[in-house]
This record gives C-alpha cells, sequence and structure tokens, in this order.
C-alpha cells in the first residue's frame, strides 16, 4: 500500500516554510509531529462554531460541545481496540497520565513490593514510580540494555518475581527506535500477577496497536506526538485497575456528591477528569487519528521503514559515524556521533541548513549512561519526510562535519 | 584595552563576514585553537549549569583584574566563550560588572544567549558577573 507523498505535504502548511533561508526539513518528530490542516482547521471551527463547557450544560451548543468531546473518546476507544469507552481517560499527555497511575499506586504499593522499569524508560516514565516508591518503600529493579539498544529479556525473567506488582517499558524508545517486545513481557508479568504499563507515546504515531490483544493493564499516549494538538493525550487502564485506584486531582467533573461531610466520585471515566478538559484538544485528538487512519497506517509504516532504511544507509557510509540502537525491530529513529564531535556542535549547524533535528539526552540519561556518551544527535522521521530531505541531511551533514573537523 | 573598544573591534570585525558560514567558521576556529583553561581548573565545581556539552568558567583575581579562563566540549560553546573572554578577561570587576551585552545582538549571536537555548552561556554570562561582585568585593 503505498501513499501518495506530494499530497500528503500538502497537508502540512508549516512544511512550506523556510528557515534561515532554506526549505524547513523537519526531522524532529519523536520530540513532536507537525499538523496538517483539518487538525489545525478542526480546532479554530471549535472556538469559531461550537465552544462551550461540557458535561453540564443545558443548553444546545453545550450539547454539540460535549458530543464531540465525546465521540472524540469513542474514536479513541476504537482506534485502539479498547472494549469500553470509560476505559479511556482524557489526560493532558502521557507524563500525566503516568502520574496519574503512580499516585494511584502510592497507597496500594509498600516496602515488601517490587517494581521493575526498563532501562531505555523516557523520564516520564522513570521520575514518578521513584517518586512513589521513595513514599511507599517499593522497591525499584531495572530491566537493563545491551549493546544494540534492547532490553536484556534475561535479566527480565531473573528479576520478575512474585514479589513484582508493576512492570514499565515503552513501546518504543524515543532516544533510540527501539521496537520493544512488550507481549511477551506483558505475558511474563501476569503469569506473575504483576500488572504492566506501557507508554505508546513513541508509538502511535508509527502503527496501530489493538489494546485488548496486547492485553495490557495501562497504556499511554500523547495526540502531539500523531498529528494532534499538544496539552492532549490518553490513559487507557482496564475498568478493574482504574475502579481500583483513587482520583489523581479533585474538583468539578470528577465528583458524585459533595458535602463539607463527605464527597463520593463519579463514575468511570469522569473520575479521573476533574475541571475544564482541554475540549478541542480531545476533538482535534480524534480528528487527528481520522486522518491517519484514511491514509492507511500500514501505508505509513512501510513508508516510513523504507525512509528508515535509507537513511541509516547513507549515515553508515559516514566515517567515524556511530549509529546507537540497532535493534532488527526499529521505528524510524536514528540517534548517532561523529567521533571527536559534538552533538550540540552538530545540531546547531544542520539548523543554518534549515534542518531540525534533535541533540542532548533526549530526557533518557540513564540510556546516555549505558553508551557512556553525554548525548546524541537524533534524527526522526514521519510520513511527511522525504528521500530528497534525506539527501539534504546527507549532504548538509557532511558539510558541517567537514566545517568542525 | 577598556571593554567598549574591544566590543567595537568585534563588530567591526564581524561585520566582514558575508554570511552564517563565514562567522561559524570564525567562531570554530577561534574554538578550536583557543587553549583556554588549565587543566587542574577542569573540575565539576567549576561547571556551568544548563549545559548540553560541559562548559567550565574560572576566575582569578591578579593585580586588580579578574583572569577568566574557560572550556567546553562543544566548539561552537568554546568559540562564543573565547568571544566572551576577549571581552571580559583582564579588567576591573567594576567594568565587567558594569558592561552591557549590545555586542553580542551586533555579531548576530543574540540566538545563542537566548536564555531558553541549552548552551549554558547565559549562566555563564551570570557566573562571570557573579565573579565580578565577588571580587569587587575585595
Amino acid at each position: 500500500m503505498e501513499i501518495d507523498i506530494t499530497k500528503i505535504r500538502n497537508d502540512f502548511p508549516i512544511l512550506k516554510r523556510k528557515v534561515n533561508g532554506n526549505n524547513f526539513i523537519y526531522l524532529d518528530n519523536a520530540a513532536t509531529s507537525q499538523k496538517p490542516n483539518l487538525v489545525i482547521d478542526s480546532i479554530s471551527d471549535y472556538y469559531r462554531n461550537y465552544n462551550s463547557n461540557i458535561h453540564r450544560g443545558v443548553h444546545t451548543v453545550s450539547q454539540e460541545a460535549t458530543d464531540a468531546y465525546e465521540n472524540a473518546r469513542i474514536k479513541i476507544q476504537k482506534h485502539f481496540n479498547v472494549k469500553n469507552s470509560h476505559e479511556i481517560i482524557l489526560t493532558s499527555g502521557t507524563t500525566h497520565s503516568i502520574n496519574l497511575v503512580a499516585n494511584g499506586f502510592l497507597d496500594i504499593l509498600n516496602e515488601n513490593d517490587e517494581i521493575i522499569i526498563s532501562g531505555l524508560e523516557h523520564h516520564s516514565n522513570i521520575v514518578p514510580w521513584q517518586m512513589m516508591a521513595e513514599k511507599n518503600g517499593a522497591k525499584i529493579k531495572v530491566i537493563p540494555i545491551n549493546e544494540k539498544g534492547e532490553l536484556d529479556m534475561k535479566v527480565y525473567d531473573s528479576i520478575l518475581s512474585n514479589k513484582t506488582k508493576l512492570v514499565f517499558v515503552n513501546h518504543v524508545s524515543n532516544a533510540l527506535g527501539t521496537l520493544n517486545p512488550i507481549k511477551e513481557i506483558i505475558e511474563k508479568a501476569h503469569k506473575l500477577g504483576a500488572a504492566v504499563l506501557v507508554d505508546g507515546a513513541q508509538a502511535s504515531a508509527h502503527f496501530k496497536t489493538d489494546l485488548q490483544n496486547l492485553n495490557v493493564d495501562f497504556y499511554t499516549t500523547s495526540a502531539h506526538k500523531l498529528c494532534g494538538p499538544t496539552g492532549i493525550g490518553m490513559l487507557f487502564g482496564k475498568e478493574k485497575w482504574l475502579k481500583k485506584i483513587p482520583p489523581y486531582q479533585g474538583g468539578g467533573e470528577m465528583i458524585s456528591d459533595v458535602t463539607f461531610e463527605k464527597t463520593t466520585y463519579a463514575d468511570l471515566p469522569h473520575k479521573f477528569e476533574a475541571g475544564t478538559p482541554n475540549v478541542c484538544g480531545a476533538i482535534a485528538f480524534g480528528v487527528a487519528l481520522d486522518y491517519l487512519n484514511n491514509i492507511g497506517f500500514k501505508g505509513i509504516e512501510n513508508y516510513e521503514n523504507s525512509l528508515l532504511k535509507y537513511a541509516t544507509d547513507k549515515l553508515k557510509s559516514i566515517p567515524d559515524l556511530k549509529i546507537y540502537g540497532e535493534s532488527k525491530e526499529k521505528t524510524s529513529v536514528i540517534s548517532f556521533n561523529v567521533k571527536g564531535i559534538h552533538a550540540y556542535d552538530i545540531g546547531t549547524l544542520l539548523d543554518k541548513f534549515g534542518i531540525a533535528v534533535r541533540t542532548g539526552q533526549h530526557c533518557a540519561q540513564p540510556v546516555m549512561d549505558h553508551f557512556g556518551i553525554s548525548g546524541t544527535v537524533r534524527v526522526s522521521f514521519s510520513f511527511y519526510n522525504t528521500k530528497e530531505e534525506i539527501d539534504k541531511l546527507y549532504d548538509s551533514l557532511n558539510r558541517v562535519l567537514s566545517m568542525l573537523g | 584595552m577598556r571593554i567598549k573598544e574591544i566590543q567595537d573591534d568585534i563588530v567591526e570585525e564581524f561585520a566582514l563576514f558575508e554570511d552564517w558560514m563565514q562567522k561559524y567558521e570564525y567562531m570554530i576556529e577561534l574554538g578550536k585553537s583557543i587553549d583556554l583553561i588549565d587543566s587542574k581548573n577542569k573540575v565539576d565545581s567549576n561547571l556551568i549549569k544548563g549545559c548540553q556539552s560541559k562548559l567550565w568558567l574560572f576566575a582569578e583575581l591578579k593585580n586588580g583584574k579578574i583572569i577568566f579562563s574557560a572550556d567546553s566540549e562543544a566548539i561552537i560553546t568554546k568559540g562564543i566563550a573565547a568571544i566572551l573572554l576577549r571581552v571580559f578577561s583582564n579588567q576591573t570587576p567594576f567594568d565587567v560588572l558594569n558592561s552591557d551585552l549590545k555586542y553580542i545582538d551586533e555579531i548576530g549571536l543574540k540566538e545563542h544567549l537566548s536564555p531558553t537555548r541549552a548552551n549554558g552561556l547565559v549562566s555563564m554570562i551570570k557566573q562571570m558577573k557573579y565573579y565580578a561582585l565577588a571580587f569587587s568585593n575585595k
């Protein structure tokens, strides 16, 4: 299945802009994605035509806004093949989602319990658990990574025990692009009675995931990684878990009855959705999913894989360039360094050529520490990038390296 | 040479560059050629925070003038540090404290000194001013 790249690029207005007099070549998609007109228009459409506070209003427009918001939830439910729409909590993003769950387990776990975190995690899937463990004494164990940037599953097997209560792993590593064997991780965890939270922020833009088939306990993602706006994301939680853990934020919307003596909480999903939500964000999230599904994820996957292969081959031909993260299963991320040259210098000069990449630790210091480096240059592709852009990256990178060498 | 004169010289030199590439090539040369800091001062306590690459700054007072030295893992950062040192080093604490940074704007490097930039240069300038403040009380 082929995608129509010319048509697609026309959908993204920002791709036409110039940076430092050059065509804007955006290769920082793992940080955030660009947005198609459809998504941008849905936001202004909302504020122009049917903005209102939702759920409580009696009037027509508030009903329209409420319907649109709840329809977005259903779109997300269907996209991820989730059984019940009330198992989809709309949050402000992956970080919020993970903190919500960590807070939920604060009083459930204690010093007799263990939690396992993968060594590939982004700080958002490390720090909330450290904060929780500091308070309730749960012991943290780590799945180490190998030289290819893959999780060492043998160690996982050895640290998994009946003391393990939770396991955290990202679906795709933002720093290296590694696609993790989460089905296996989930099955093994379940055998020992542990629940698994998968951070899907980097995965959702590149392929579809069936959460019922995965049988995962919690799954998170952020809309801005998949052509949606910032400030909105989702947390999937199996009903039994979402019923068990307490609310994260208190306030309006999440209550059933309020008196100064006692307050009771709302049912799912509203129990976890305090305050006025990012209504148009949710709507735009749904529109982004429609847009991507309309193109077709199979086509997106195939195209991005071809870009990854093309770019990897070209970059590997550059002397002294080392790529980190060489798992067979990868999404379109290439993290690299050139011997004797600091990533920051490369990124700064590539920017002068109009090319946007990311440099640094990518909020994954443990990954960087594992390789004994202070950071990398990270190039990350999306389905609106082209081979020509990769050629330009290759040429510019060579010029940059000769300036710095 | 007074700070203002040095700043004016630098602005004049940079005006000769025709494009960004010449400017950056110059800064890279600066960064490569200058040996800026004594290895005994390249320690963690002299690291400037907020930088993607390691950036060290050291200062000592000699005959009433502050002598700054600095180094960085990233060449461009080092080049910019070299420019800052050319202006601030071997000057009195009073002069360092009272100088402005308009010349950075004039040579087109303002982007590097935006507080949101992860290159520690804003912190470095702050630290240089702190040193000046501390030394002005001696």
